[in-house]
């Protein structure tokens, strides 16, 4: 198993004293070289429970290990493709790639040139010396995507990563993920709150119950042949039978999470 | 606008407002000068006055000494404010304890430290580069410190996620940081720089522009106030100009703002 969560409870102490639960008892396993993607509705505790995985955060209770080790710190087998922007923004698109190997101790012309092979399979081989501010927010997510997978992390996790995209953009960047991630099938864990993207990209759907206190409520296999095109495969029968499938469970939580947002908002 | 036009008005605008100078201080209007010649001088004199301090080349001496010491106070200045803020970023709680004693110490008019430096420092350039350091310093110290303490949590978190050690997060990450904000200060720390060096000269000096000045208006020779003024905002935009250069080279990652200065 490349990641295997038990129990996991994560909890963080907020104003007043008082412990907000924000996922309680997640048992999660995503199998070496297995796409999964986990859905769940705004605030259910997603990213909480990939951070655990990134051994970002640690939970209160229960145990996460990272092929078969038990995770104390980062996890230093794991590359983390982040939602918002995470470049260095005083580096240029080539730097920004190579500083992985760098830091890591290879030489600054082996790092440039595996860089700039990076960025060319990315897409991105004519813009290494732009500043992140000059590229387009797909092109940034290309130049984190090659950040991360240049360090060739057995596991890939994901953090809504194309949320901030435009629907065209995100189609095109989930196809070159595939791609890239059909070369050498690394273990991703891959979080959103797209069901379609989730179902297109995974092998495993698997769905959270509203916070606080959320929990794994669902797990779907994918029967969709691969290799996939995100833009056929949304045609496929199989894909609305399983779309509606998940929607009937997904879309309570989801009533509920908006209820509760609501909730709060009347309460403050 | 286009450029040459928004120069040709700028141009204009210096032009209208020594033709109204000079009209108002030497021809009589309602059977009197309105603006007394003893008071305000006249362009005539103010240029002349100008142009023999430069053509005799006794003007330079003055300069080079307030440059020297503008540049003295820019680098010790900052070189302890980027140091400083630094380590209090890094250590909140040498921060917290230190905390009101900064806040006394930049609150503190600068210029009542003047009398006291001159009294430890003498009157040579260290006593105007000491005032100047102290003007200087606070200004970067607070935004490295700022600088440091807002590096962005996801970029953080990306740097750890990417296997970067403490040392190699302060170089690629919170160095950077820093730096770009104090970059950013880079023409108010100068400005201060020049501030402490010209009032210090005024206050105290045998030599510098602001010497000059207070000279001038020891003898109340007004025009020579006046040319000493003008000699000190041309000098003061050719630094701000060569500030310019330098922070477009420098921060050339950073998305343009436009901030009214460009």
């Amino acid at each position: 198993m490349a990641v295997a969560l038990d129990d996991a409870t994560v909890a963080f102490g907020v104003a007043d004293n008082r412990i907000y639960t924000a996922v309680e008892k997640a048992t999660l396993r995503v199998a070496d070289g297995e796409f999964v993607a986990i859905v769940g509705p705004t605030g259910c505790g997603k990213s909480t429970l990939l951070n655990v995985a990134a051994g970002l955060l640690a939970p209160a209770s229960g145990s996460v290990r990272i092929f078969g080790q038990p995770l104390g710190g980062l996890n230093a087998q794991a590359g983390y493709l982040f939602q918002a922007d995470a470049l260095f923004p005083w580096k240029t698109a080539l730097d920004n790639v190579a500083i992985g190997l760098e830091i890591a101790g290879i030489a600054r012309d082996a790092a440039l040139a595996r860089a700039q092979d990076w960025l060319t399979s990315v897409g991105l081989g004519a813009f290494a010396g732009r500043y992140p501010h000059m590229l387009s927010g797909g092109q940034r997510k290309r130049v984190g995507l090659a950040q991360v997978l240049i360090r060739n992390p057995k596991i890939l996790l994901m953090d809504e990563p194309f949320g901030p995209l435009d629907a065209q953009t995100r189609q095109v960047m989930g196809n070159l993920l595939l791609d890239l991630w059909s070369r050498d099938r690394k273990a991703v864990l891959f979080v959103t709150h797209d069901l379609e993207e989730a179902i297109a990209l995974a092998d495993r759907v698997v769905i959270m119950s509203a916070g606080p206190g959320s929990r794994i409520i669902g797990d779907w296999k994918v029967p969709l042949p691969r290799p996939r095109d995100i833009f056929e495969v949304r045609l496929d029968k199989d894909f609305h039978a399983l779309h509606r499938e998940i929607w009937s469970v997904l879309k309570d939580e989801v009533m509920k999470g908006y209820a509760q947002s609501a909730g709060m908002g009347a309460a403050s | 606008m286009t450029r040459p036009v928004l120069l040709l008005c700028q141009v204009l605008v210096a032009v209208v407002v020594v033709v109204m100078w000079h009209v108002l201080t030497t021809i009589p209007m309602f059977g009197r000068i309105l603006l007394p010649p003893f008071f305000f001088s006249n362009p005539w004199d103010v240029g002349s006055q100008v142009y023999s301090w430069f053509s005799s080349g006794i003007i330079w001496k003055h300069l080079s000494i307030t440059l020297l010491e503008s540049v003295l106070a820019f680098v010790i200045g900052s070189t302890l404010g980027v140091l400083i803020g630094f380590w209090f970023a890094r250590q909140p709680r040498l921060a917290a304890i230190f905390d009101p004693y900064v806040k006394m110490a930049n609150a503190l008019p600068r210029v009542v430290l003047a009398p006291i430096f001159a009294l430890w420092l003498g009157l040579g350039i260290w006593s105007k580069v000491a005032l100047g350091v102290t003007l200087v310093f606070f200004i970067v110290f607070f935004n490295v410190y700022q600088g440091v303490k807002e590096v962005s949590p996801t970029v953080l978190a990306n740097g750890r996620m990417l296997g970067m050690s403490e040392r190699q997060l302060m170089r690629h990450v919170f160095w950077p940081s820093a730096l770009s904000w104090m970059f950013s200060s880079l023409h108010t720390a100068v400005g201060f720089a020049v501030v402490g060096a010209v009032v210090g000269e005024y206050l105290g000096s045998a030599a510098g522009l602001g010497y000059v000045i207070q000279q001038a208006e020891g003898t109340f020779d007004v025009a020579g106030v006046f040319a000493g003024m003008f000699v000190l905002s041309a000098f003061v935009i050719v630094i701000d100009v060569l500030v310019s250069i330098v922070e477009k080279r420098l921060l050339v990652w950073k998305p343009v703002v436009s901030d009214g200065r460009s």
